[in-house]
């Protein structure tokens, strides 16, 4: 089962070192990881995307709350949420494929943000799948170069992660 | 403009940050502190030669510091604290760390770094030591101001010894040493991401007793968290208020009396008959700070299947210590001693008790297995059976001592035969299984009892990674005795070589053994050798004679004998390996 965590560290040089260690010494799947400080300046906020049973993800949780800078940890996929992930691509746009490349984009409501006479950068967020599925709609011939930032996660409603 | 200080012991004095480190550690209590100098603790070492409150212990070997803390530690229940240079005082503590953080045991260890400028420039006698430590403490911290010096210390053993203990490492630049400071140690501590819980959940502990006074066929599982928690008293009253059968683990000996008869041995890989069927056949099982790590519970699978309706209760200070490897039904996050406290009020507070019939029933099944006398051995043998010389050290020490082990079969039967009626009397590395601490571990336990029995149990392969310890010993007159049971193997490699590769002892034999009387003697202490069965007593008793000698017994053992019961690797805890004797 696919699960997004949302934690909350001190901004502690290390902090990050402490949080992928844990992953990697006790085997835990890191799909993405996206990190960055937080309205609250003494804080980061990640979110981590993981697969795993549910006794695993409940380890990993509970490993996580034990790491003395981690404030707070919520598993975001056990409520309501919203989650999203922001995808560059280069992608090759010349001759009569230029025109359908712009309109494929648009259908995802992509953006492009660079162009040259024979590519176009073409920026995208959504959800994974959605990025996913922008990938596979494309030639994939096409496709000279990606990078996704990796899942940011909130929940929805008024709720809100707080140390 | 105004300054406004929170409370705190102050002195408000300018003091460089090596004072700071010193005056910290006195302000914590310290007393004893173990290490070994170089270049970027030399203003540390500078500052501890100008005061007297801090007594220095300097060991042979970072390692020997780092077990000899953390011996002192697991006996007195205190903080235990390493000083150690950068670059090789560090990777030479790491194995000692390392150990510590597998057995939950408190420990502050201060280590040296380069300048804070200097870091990162592959410099002299640079490490990582945050990253290198990082996988195996509670928490460390790099202090790169001197201002946060005292606070950090301060956060250090708060971290150490609060929750479910650990080592917390702080590595301080040299430069972060020699600069100087305003002073103030704070007397409490807040860190916001911080905050073990301490209080049982009410409902869950209702819940618990609940199952316990409706038990058929209860057990107690009492481990290294009963110890570490000071719980033994409040163990002992459950026990003895329900009249349920108790079992402790290896770190959890002396949490309950082994002279008593409700105690049913240890169990696990090398636990008794009678522990491991009670274990493995209750209906109510009630975990108290232990793990059901896999020496103990052997295969998971076995032990939760084989009986899919025993209801587990599990008591930890540690969430994550709970349905790790085996799914309970009433976990309770809390110390164990408040936990307790909490529970034993409930019980106090009904008339109702378990049916006595059924507990009746139960006790006369567990007195049947009791009755198979699986830690029998061959007491007519013209050699020198191990298991008897840990008996006679027992009997001579009125089991009142402190006995430290090694790693390997002594270790067993020395958890075996030896019976702990207190706690914290029982010395050993049982998470990370390091061989070579018996001996500090003696020095860090004689130091806080000077006037107690210490006794360190090893073998001859054992002993030989800190022996290098002898030195400091003589140094500091810690006249401890070395029981050297000397079975020229390393005998639990060829134990599981004997069982489990056909007999071929893939070199675990100890060649080129060096003459451990001489050696003995050579670093100024007692040699013996013993290699009669009829004269193992008399040779005990002349040790613990010499009172203010450290004595190392060279006892030449019966090199086949293995330690049994055993549970083999991936078997379950009932099928068990029992003595050929039985
Ligand atoms: C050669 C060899 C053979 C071994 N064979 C055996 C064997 O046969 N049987 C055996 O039992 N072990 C054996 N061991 C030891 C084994 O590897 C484990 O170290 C040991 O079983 C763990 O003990 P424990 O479950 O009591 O947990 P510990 O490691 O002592 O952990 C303590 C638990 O208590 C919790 N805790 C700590 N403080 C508190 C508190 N204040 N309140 C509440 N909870 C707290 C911690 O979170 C942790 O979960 C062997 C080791 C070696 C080297
Ligand atoms: C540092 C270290 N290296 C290797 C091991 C693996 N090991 C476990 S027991 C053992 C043999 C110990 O031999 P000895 O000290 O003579 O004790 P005996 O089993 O003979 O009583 C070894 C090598 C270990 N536990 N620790
Ligand atoms: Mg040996």
């Amino acid at each position: 089962m696919r699960h997004i965590l949302s934690i909350l560290v001190e901004n502690e040089a290390g902090a990050l070192s402490r949080v992928a260690g844990l992953f990697s010494a006790r085997g835990y799947n890191i799909e993405t990881l996206t990190v960055a400080p937080t309205e609250d300046a003494t804080m980061s906020r990640m979110t981590i995307v993981t697969t795993g049973s549910d006794e695993v993800v409940e380890q990993i949780t509970k490993q996580l709350n034990k790491l003395v800078d981690v404030v707070k940890v919520v598993d975001l996929s056990e409520g309501k949420h919203i989650e999203r992930e922001l995808m560059l691509v280069k992608v090759r746009a010349s001759g009569k494929d230029r025109e359908e490349m712009k309109r494929t984009a648009d259908i995802f409501r992509g953006r492009i943000i660079d162009v040259t006479d024979k590519s176009y950068t073409i920026e995208l967020t959504g959800t994974t799948e959605k990025l996913d599925a922008f990938l596979e709609a494309l030639d994939r011939a096409a496709i000279l170069e990606t990078v996704r930032t990796g899942v940011s996660g909130i929940g929805r409603g008024e709720w809100v992660l707080k140390a | 403009m105004e300054l406004q200080l929170p409370p705190m012991t102050e002195t408000g004095e300018t003091l460089t940050g090596a004072e700071v480190v010193i005056r910290s550690l006195v302000a914590e209590g310290v007393e004893h502190i173990f290490g070994y100098p170089g270049g970027a603790v030399l203003f540390i070492y500078d500052a501890l030669a100008q005061q007297d409150k801090l007594k220095h212990i300097l060991v042979r070997h970072e390692q020997g510091a780092l077990h000899a803390a953390d011996g002192y530690a697991r006996a007195t229940g205190k903080c235990g604290v390493a000083l150690v240079t950068s670059g090789p005082g560090v990777t030479n503590a790491v194995t000692g760390i390392a150990t510590a953080y597998m057995d939950s045991i408190p420990m502050v260890i201060i280590s040296g770094q380069v300048p804070t400028r200097a870091i990162g420039e592959d410099a002299f006698q640079e490490c990582d030591t945050v990253g290198i430590t990082r996988p195996c403490v509670k928490h460390n911290f790099l202090v790169k101001d001197v201002n946060d010096l005292a606070v950090t210390i301060k956060k250090a053993f708060y971290v150490a010894t609060t929750g479910r203990p650990g080592p917390v490492l702080v590595d301080v630049p040299k430069d972060v040493s020699m600069h100087t400071t305003r002073f103030h140690y704070p007397d409490k501590i807040h860190m916001r991401s911080y905050n073990p819980v301490v209080k049982g959940h009410a409902g869950q502990i209702k819940k618990a007793v609940q199952l316990l006074l409706h038990a058929q066929r209860p057990m107690v599982y009492a481990g290294g968290g009963a110890i570490l928690g000071n719980a033994s008293a409040e163990v002992a009253d459950l026990v003895r208020l329900l009249g349920f059968p108790v079992t402790n683990t290896l770190m959890g000996l002396g949490a309950y009396p082994a002279t008593d008869k409700q105690f049913v041995g240890m169990l696990g890989m090398h636990g008794t008959f009678e522990a491991n069927m009670a274990m493995q056949n209750c209906d109510v099982l009630i975990a108290i700070g232990a793990r059901f790590d896999d020496r103990v519970i052997g295969n998971p699978a076995h032990f939760s299947e084989g009986n899919p309706t025993r209801k587990i209760i599990h008591i930890d200070v540690d969430p994550s210590s709970i349905s790790k490897r085996v799914k309970v039904d009433v976990p309770i996050v809390g110390h164990v001693k408040d936990v307790l406290h909490d529970l034993l009020a409930l019980v106090r507070g009904t008339r109702e008790r378990p049916e006595p019939a059924a507990l009746a029933a139960w006790w006369s099944q567990i007195e049947a297995w009791r009755a198979k006398d699986c830690l029998k051995y061959n007491r007519k043998s013209d050699l020198i059976k191990p298991q008897y010389v840990v008996e006679k050290l027992w009997e001579i020490t009125k089991g009142d001592a402190f006995i430290t082990s090694d790693v390997g079969q002594h270790q067993m039967w020395a958890a075996q035969y030896y019976k702990f009626d207190k706690p914290r009397r029982w010395i050993n590395s049982g998470g990370l299984g390091t061989m070579g601490v018996g001996l500090p571990y003696a020095m860090g336990v004689k130091l806080a009892f000077p006037d107690a029995d210490v006794a360190c149990i090893t073998g001859e392969s054992s002993i030989q990674m800190c022996i290098q310890e002898l030195s400091t010993c003589k140094q500091y007159r810690l006249p401890v005795k070395v029981v050297n049971l000397n079975n020229r193997y390393m005998g639990m490699v060829r134990q599981w070589q004997e069982f489990f590769h056909g007999n071929r002892y893939s070199e675990s034999y100890m060649d080129a053994l060096p003459d451990f009387v001489k050696l003995a003697e050579a670093y100024g202490h007692v040699g013996m050798r013993v290699d009669k069965p009829g004269d193992v007593e008399g040779a005990l008793r002349e040790a613990f004679k010499l009172k203010d000698r450290l004595v190392f017994l060279d006892i030449i053992t019966d090199q086949t004998e293995n330690v049994f019961p055993m549970v083999p690797g991936g078997k379950g805890i009932s099928e068990m390996i029992l003595s050929e004797e039985l």
